[in-house]
């Protein structure tokens, strides 16, 4: 028995790769990162005929060019050594867009199999596709499937096991540039490289891919000997532009391949996603549909249904599971001091996070529903030219609009804009947006300090971070990223019925992410604030805990925050433990004030602080430095700790003088 | 000549040539924009601008400065 074999999963954006890819492997999977960037890298295992092999699921790409993240990470790792087959999956509905990079991956001369999926869609619309004939055509298998539905999935794995275990026959020839390509290929054979995928290597070099050319360094007979070919190829065509030489002899293939193998009903009628886009993006309708459904989204999530269940589950943990194990633990005569611990410390920190799992599923349940139908690109489409007045584009709504949601995955969602610019800025605003974390410090003092107003000042923050983000864009835009927004070319895909099962389980993965999160860190985090507030700096048990650790470290700090109302060593120290998790504001200031629940925290933090000090801790919260993870994302994403410490720096600030002009400005007045 | 951001809602034309350059071009060229490719323009987005257009079967968003790059015959 050998190393089990690695296939990879390729295809488009919005083909249903995702959905594929959770049919065949289960919940066998695994995610972790690939080499040097935070794109994840989600492995899982498969079954076929007694034997396992690992499944990769690669980044949904249009070509193998070397332009985006997603193309780089996809391309190195179909050409390297890992990699023993191939499973291409393609929008039936949308064939010949998905076949241009199937003809790439064909060149690559692995094992593979291309899986037709959508194909009940396609006969909805009246498209017949013959597989033989495309088959044929291609010279590789094609299978026609339904991800969503589980169908002909054994028949899949079955014909890529078969290619494995057979050599592959010669790749497709392409009509005008195909001699061109086995000729450089020869000359390549002196490269190290995977012979098979000696034709990509060539039609890469032909075409005068700088990233390749760097990549392979050919000795300089060999280069002079593809470039001579190249420019042969060149004047044969008539034209010197090569890259266009060569996506339009894939295209050529393609649509030659498409006429060969389809057919189309005589009269096809509007598919539905035509028509659904008549009303959805219409001139007219589509900002009111829009701004209809941000409403429906905030309003479940932070309104009635979300409240509710966070009160229920608040409830539970305040008035039956606290009371419950301090009764257990007093029966049992265990010590005070670990009474206080676990009650005062672990539920009292824990619990105040937990009670908010409900809002963040909610909340990333519509961010889910808004991805999988296709309406997040029509987001893009409808908020570009209001974007762009801020020097960001359309995409950075995406991002931006996952911020409420959560950072850290905000953050890697910017990964999808080609321009460095606009995806720098977008990485450096998003966390001005109010994530779930930020949410209970915002529900607890606006409860203490606001009782009749709580809803409008919660409210209130959230558009305030929007504002300042619409503002520091400016400033940016003038200062660090002068010059022109680039590029907004991007698909419209098809609408489709999000799947419960693809909803489902992303809910759960960020809940699993939350509680998580909550159960270790947070759970840490209590334990080491509660006992850094019960000793000296000298290890003695403090009297009072001003005396303590904490109370001293946080007296220190505290006289820098006096300008902004709020000099407590209480409300230092908590945002110093912001910065592990933005919740863990909450979990410490219940800790550090001795309250049990959060109504008696409520109490206290009445008395402590005055409303305009609370309003500007809270300014001050939405806005600092993000949470640690956030932080060790950006780092990765902008490629450098100067970057991070540039950006931590931007935002804290930039929080420090909103909140002094709102404290000073608000004293003059209240 | 003819460029693909003066079309009108409901028009179509034929691509002739693209004068973007880099990155632009290459994304241009793998989402199908190829010479002698027949391309109808979809809808304008509520702001005035992107616009939307259906090539291959597909729609693609993409800005009218963007557009303009492209020319039709």
């Amino acid at each position: 028995m050998g190393k089990n074999k690695t296939l990879a999963i390729i295809g488009n954006p919005n083909s249903g790769k995702t959905t594929l890819f959770n049919r065949l492997t289960g919940s066998n999977q695994h995610v972790g990162n690939w080499p040097g960037v935070t794109v994840d890298r989600k492995t899982g295992q498969v079954k076929y005929g007694g034997k396992a092999a690992d499944m990769v699921d690669l980044p949904g790409i249009y070509s193998l060019s070397p332009y985006t993240q997603e193309e780089i990470i996809a391309r190195s790792f179909v050409l390297s050594d890992e990699l023993d087959g191939i499973l291409n999956i393609v929008d039936a509905a949308n064939l010949e867009r998905n076949l241009y990079l199937t003809l790439q991956l064909i060149a690559l001369g692995m094992p593979m199999v291309v899986a037709l999926n959508f194909i009940d869609d396609c006969r909805a619309q009246g498209i017949e596709i013959d597989c033989n004939r495309l088959s044929e055509l291609l010279g590789v298998k094609v299978v026609p499937i339904s991800a969503k539905r589980g169908e002909n999935m054994d028949e899949l794995m079955g014909m890529l096991v078969g290619e494995m275990e057979a050599p592959r026959r010669q790749p497709a020839y392409l009509h005008g540039v195909g001699s061109a390509i086995t000729r450089a290929a020869k000359v390549l054979e002196c490269l190290p490289v995977r012979r098979a995928s000696l034709p990509f290597y060539s039609a890469k070099l032909l075409e005068g891919d700088a990233a390749m050319k760097a990549q392979v360094e050919l000795p300089p007979a060999a280069a002079a000997e593809v470039e001579r070919i190249a420019s042969g190829l060149s004047s044969h065509m008539n034209s010197e532009d090569r890259e266009m030489i060569f996506a339009d002899a894939l295209y050529d293939f393609v649509e030659d391949a498409v006429r060969q193998s389809v057919t189309r009903p005589e009269d096809p009628p509007l598919t539905t996603t035509e028509k659904l886009d008549r009303i959805i993006i219409n001139k007219w309708l589509a900002l009111p549909i829009f701004a209809f459904l941000m409403f429906l989204m905030f309003a479940t999530t932070f309104g009635p249904v979300g409240g509710f269940l966070k009160d229920l589950l608040e409830g539970a943990i305040n008035g039956w599971l606290s009371p419950s194990v301090e009764g257990a633990l007093t029966h049992v005569g265990a010590a005070p001091w670990l009474v206080g611990l676990i009650c005062d410390g672990v539920i009292a920190g824990v619990g105040g996070v937990v009670s908010f799992l409900p809002q963040i599923v909610i909340l990333f349940f519509f961010l889910s529903i808004l991805e999988d139908t296709g309406y997040l690109a029509r987001i893009a489409f409808i908020m570009d030219t209001l974007l762009r007045k801020i020097g960001l584009s359309g995409k950075s709504f995406v991002p931006m609009l996952m911020g409420f949601g959560c950072t850290t995955p905000a953050v890697m969602a910017a990964r999808t804009m080609e321009n460095e610019k606009d995806r720098r800025m977008t990485i450096m605003l998003t966390p001005f947006m109010s994530c779930g974390a930020k949410l209970p410090v915002y529900a607890l003092f606006s409860a203490a300090l606001f009782p009749d107003h709580a809803g409008a000042v919660t409210f209130s923050l959230y558009i305030l971070g929007i504002v300042v983000a619409i503002l520091a864009g400016f400033l940016l835009k003038k200062t660090v990223f002068r010059g022109v927004s680039a590029g907004f070319v991007l698909e419209l895909p098809p609408y489709r019925m999000p799947t419960f099962k693809g909803t489902v389980l992303n809910m759960w993965e960020k809940a699993k992410d939350f509680i998580t999160k909550a159960g270790t860190i947070i759970f840490l985090m209590s334990i080491i604030i509660w006992l850094l507030q019960n000793f000296t700096p000298t290890f003695q048990v403090a009297a009072s805990s001003a005396d303590s650790i904490l109370g001293v470290l946080g007296t220190v700090i505290a006289p820098v925050f006096a300008p902004l109302g709020f000099g407590q060593w209480q409300a230092s120290v908590s945002l110093l433990t912001g910065l592990v998790a933005k919740e863990a504001v909450v979990s410490t200031m219940s800790v550090l004030y001795g309250a049990g629940s959060t109504a008696a925290l409520s109490g206290v933090l009445g008395q402590v602080f005055s409303p305009l000090a609370g309003y500007s801790f809270l300014v001050f919260t939405l806005l600092y430095m993000p949470c640690m993870s956030a932080f060790a994302t950006i780092r990765r994403e902008m490629g450098g700790m100067k970057w991070a410490l540039g950006a931590a720096a931007f935002q804290t600030v930039l929080a420090y003088l909103v909140a002094l002009l709102i404290f000073q400005a608000g004293s003059l007045f209240f | 000549m003819k460029t693909l951001n003066t079309l009108k809602p409901g028009e179509s034309g034929i691509v002739d040539s693209i004068t973007a350059e880099g990155a632009m071009k290459r994304h241009f060229l793998d989402m199908g924009i190829t010479k002698g490719v027949p391309i109808t323009m979809e809808r304008i987005a509520p702001f005035g601008d992107p616009v939307a257009v259906r090539l291959r079967g597909y729609s693609l968003s993409l800005r009218r400065e963007e557009a303009r790059k492209i020319c039709l015959r």
